[in-house]
């Protein structure tokens, strides 16, 4: 179909007053869209995909600081986390951003101990992280949005450009599992360790584990489970029965953080370690 | 109307440049923070909400309180507050003004507040906090405005009007409701999960409110022809007295269930915020401050001989206010977040930047009251000996 210049200027204008300038655009240029095929408008077929993803740890595995501070790492360099220090050099806990972490036993699981426990127990370390619940706090209370439940798969996912940093979800998760940028996290990112594959955030906005969700697209395991040692941590499909976390589960004691308020935690602490699955 | 705002006198025009430079200090904190984020606050990780909050919680109660003259002259057809009623609905479009910039001083990325409309989402308490507080709003100030309009021209207020003041009434109760609503449905936070918290915020609410009233009634007369007259005024001492008994009492509850109980996790805020945890005691001082104020100023008010003095009792409003502004507007929700999710102790003080900004949004809150109060105080004085039914 051709038209002269007469002849579109009469399309268009009258178009544009219907508002139907960006439908006829398009009709007339079917071929715009006909070359365009970016690869990213379909989802890889490599993608891990599960109904119900959830995590199983095996504290036992971690014997050193060393095995912790290597999944911390691995995680929060990844996702460009930032890491803010006082000017002595320790933790800057006012400003301080973390996505998973090392807690003692006592704090993980506050009032589970008992008066005759022994020090080193109490102290114990626990990785904690997002525990993606089966029932958010963080997502009923979010009045944008921006912090949602994958229907396919169960992630709680962030959306750093609709957050309004309200700061609702970080006093409706009982984990203390959702960390704000109080100022802009840029500078407190090591260059060494940048990735230039993942966004920075801005400030204002809240942010918390995503269980690796882009990697699980591209079909890779979620970094902290690659990072941790042998057996350390599993990571899979709990609602497939045959799943190595299903097993586990179903098979040997494990216990979850607060499980009496409801949220259904899918973050599992393996208790008695050895073999299993 | 408004022009009636614009002539004052030499005390009026000092008054309102005093509240213009506070404004706008805190403007220049508040484009500071703008600009850095929230860091320059007292706030963290693990006390993700301070003295904002705290404010605006307080507000939200001083706001609703508006419904305590309503209710009597409206519903009661208490004559009585014939006069003071504009005062109560002006002190609540006031209030919700400061609510409204007390929570939009807080958020994280400020220009994405409208998302809470653009993306609505029913589940949210704040969504439906955002969409009470702006029909609040809405109402005190068409009824406010409307009925001295009419008072100004001696004439009874249009009839379509009636309508909104009844509506106003459970408004305001729905208002604080939410409010409280924000706190007692969060999982983990043993503090706040109270089912008494709505009627706790309304009781402080209906003792905070009236008793800023009972003041603002005295300084209006003080400084105007406008006589809001003897008998308002203690009729107000009365329903403090009232709502300040219920909320003690309600207070009682959660010290009962806390303590009788024996739960570890009823008891860690309550101790933290009155005798201290783990060696931090930051907050002992001004809760022990708040409870002897509401003390003292709920024995005051319960002697009509006391109560009948009108200096007493602006003392004890002046006390009660003070009690009540410590305990809702800060011990509340610092005691919320205190011990952490992880049962630590990490305290939480608010900055200078911080508590200027909150200084600048009072101010703001103060300028509309003023500006508000000089129209209708003009108008009183006007038609002083007037009686209009409404």
């Amino acid at each position: 179909m051709s038209m002269d210049r007469r002849q579109f200027l009469k399309i268009a204008g009258i178009s544009s007053v219907l508002g139907l300038g960006a439908s006829v655009a398009s009709a007339t240029h079917p071929t715009w869209v006909k070359g365009l095929e970016p690869p990213q408008v379909g989802p890889d077929p490599k993608a891990l995909k599960a109904k119900h993803w959830a995590m199983v740890i095996d504290m036992s595995r971690f014997r050193t600081d060393a095995d912790f501070k290597k999944v911390a790492d691995a995680c929060h360099h990844l996702h460009n986390v930032p890491s803010f220090k006082t000017p002595d050099g320790k933790v800057d806990i006012k400003n301080e951003i973390k996505w998973i972490w090392k807690e003692t036993y006592e704090h993980a699981f506050p009032h589970q101990d008992n008066p005759y426990m022994e020090e080193s127990l109490k102290e114990k370390p626990f990785l904690v992280l997002c525990n993606h619940c089966e029932n958010p706090a963080c997502v009923r209370v979010c009045p944008t949005k921006a912090t949602f439940k994958r229907p396919d798969d169960g992630i709680v996912m962030m959306d750093m450009h609709r957050c309004i940093g309200c700061r609702f979800c970080m006093a409706a998760c009982p984990y203390g599992a959702r960390s704000f940028n109080w100022r802009d996290p840029r500078p407190a990112i090591d260059p060494k360790f940048e990735n230039k594959e993942y966004p920075a955030r801005t400030k204002g906005v809240v942010e918390k584990c995503t269980f690796c969700a882009e990697r699980l697209a591209a079909g890779k395991m979620p970094a902290c489970v690659e990072a941790a040692p042998k057996g350390g941590m599993f990571f899979g499909d709990l609602a497939k029965p045959g799943s190595e976390v299903r097993k586990i589960v179903t098979t040997r004691l494990t216990i979850r953080r607060k499980p009496e308020l409801g949220t259904g935690p899918s973050v599992y602490y393996l208790i008695g370690g050895k073999d299993h699955a | 109307m408004l022009e009636k705002a614009l002539v004052g006198s030499k005390k009026y025009w000092m008054w309102v440049s005093f509240l213009g430079a506070l404004i706008l200090v805190g403007l220049v904190n508040y484009l500071h923070q703008f600009s850095y984020g929230l860091g320059i606050t007292g706030l963290s990780r693990d006390v993700s909400w301070g003295l904002y909050i705290g404010q605006f919680t307080f507000l939200v109660g001083v706001a609703a309180s508006a419904v305590m003259l309503v209710i009597p002259y409206y519903l009661h057809d208490f004559k009585k507050f014939g006069k003071i009623v504009i005062l109560g609905e002006f002190l609540a479009v006031a209030a919700v003004i400061m609510c409204q910039l007390f929570i939009f001083v807080d958020m994280g990325q400020p220009t994405r507040i409208l998302n809470v409309m653009l993306h609505p989402t029913p589940n949210s308490i704040i969504f439906w906090d955002v969409l009470v507080l702006t029909g609040y709003l809405f109402l005190n100030i068409v009824i406010g405005w409307v009925t001295i309009g009419s008072d100004r021209k001696s004439v009874p207020p249009p009839k379509w009007v009636k309508p909104l003041i009844y509506l106003s009434i459970p408004w305001a109760i729905s208002i604080h409701t939410v409010t409280a609503f924000l706190y007692a449905g969060l999982p983990g936070r043993h503090f706040w999960l109270s089912a008494i918290m709505a009627a706790r915020f309304l009781a402080s609410a209906f003792a905070a409110g009236p008793s800023l009233l009972i003041i603002l009634a005295l300084i209006v007369r003080k400084t105007t022809k406008f006589d809001p007259g003897k008998e308002a005024i203690q009729a107000l001492g009365k329903i403090v007295a009232y709502a300040m008994f219920a909320n003690v009492f309600f207070l009682g509850l959660e010290f009962f269930t806390a303590f009788y109980s024996q739960i570890p996790g009823h008891m860690e805020s309550f101790v933290y915020l009155y005798k201290g945890l783990e060696g931090h005691t930051e907050l002992v001082p001004l809760m022990w401050t708040s409870s002897v104020l509401a003390v003292v100023s709920l024995g005051m008010l319960l002697f009509p001989g006391i109560r009948r003095r009108e200096g007493l009792l602006a003392f004890a409003a002046v006390a009660l206010f003070t009690s009540l502004w410590i305990d809702k507007g800060f011990g509340l929700i610092i005691g919320g977040f205190v011990p952490n999710m992880m049962n630590q102790v990490r305290p939480y003080w608010p900055t200078m930047p911080e508590s200027l900004i909150a200084l600048g949004v009072w101010s703001v809150g103060f300028f509309v009251l003023t500006i508000l109060y000089k129209v209708a105080v003009s108008v009183r004085e006007e038609t002083a000996g007037i009686e209009i039914e409404h």
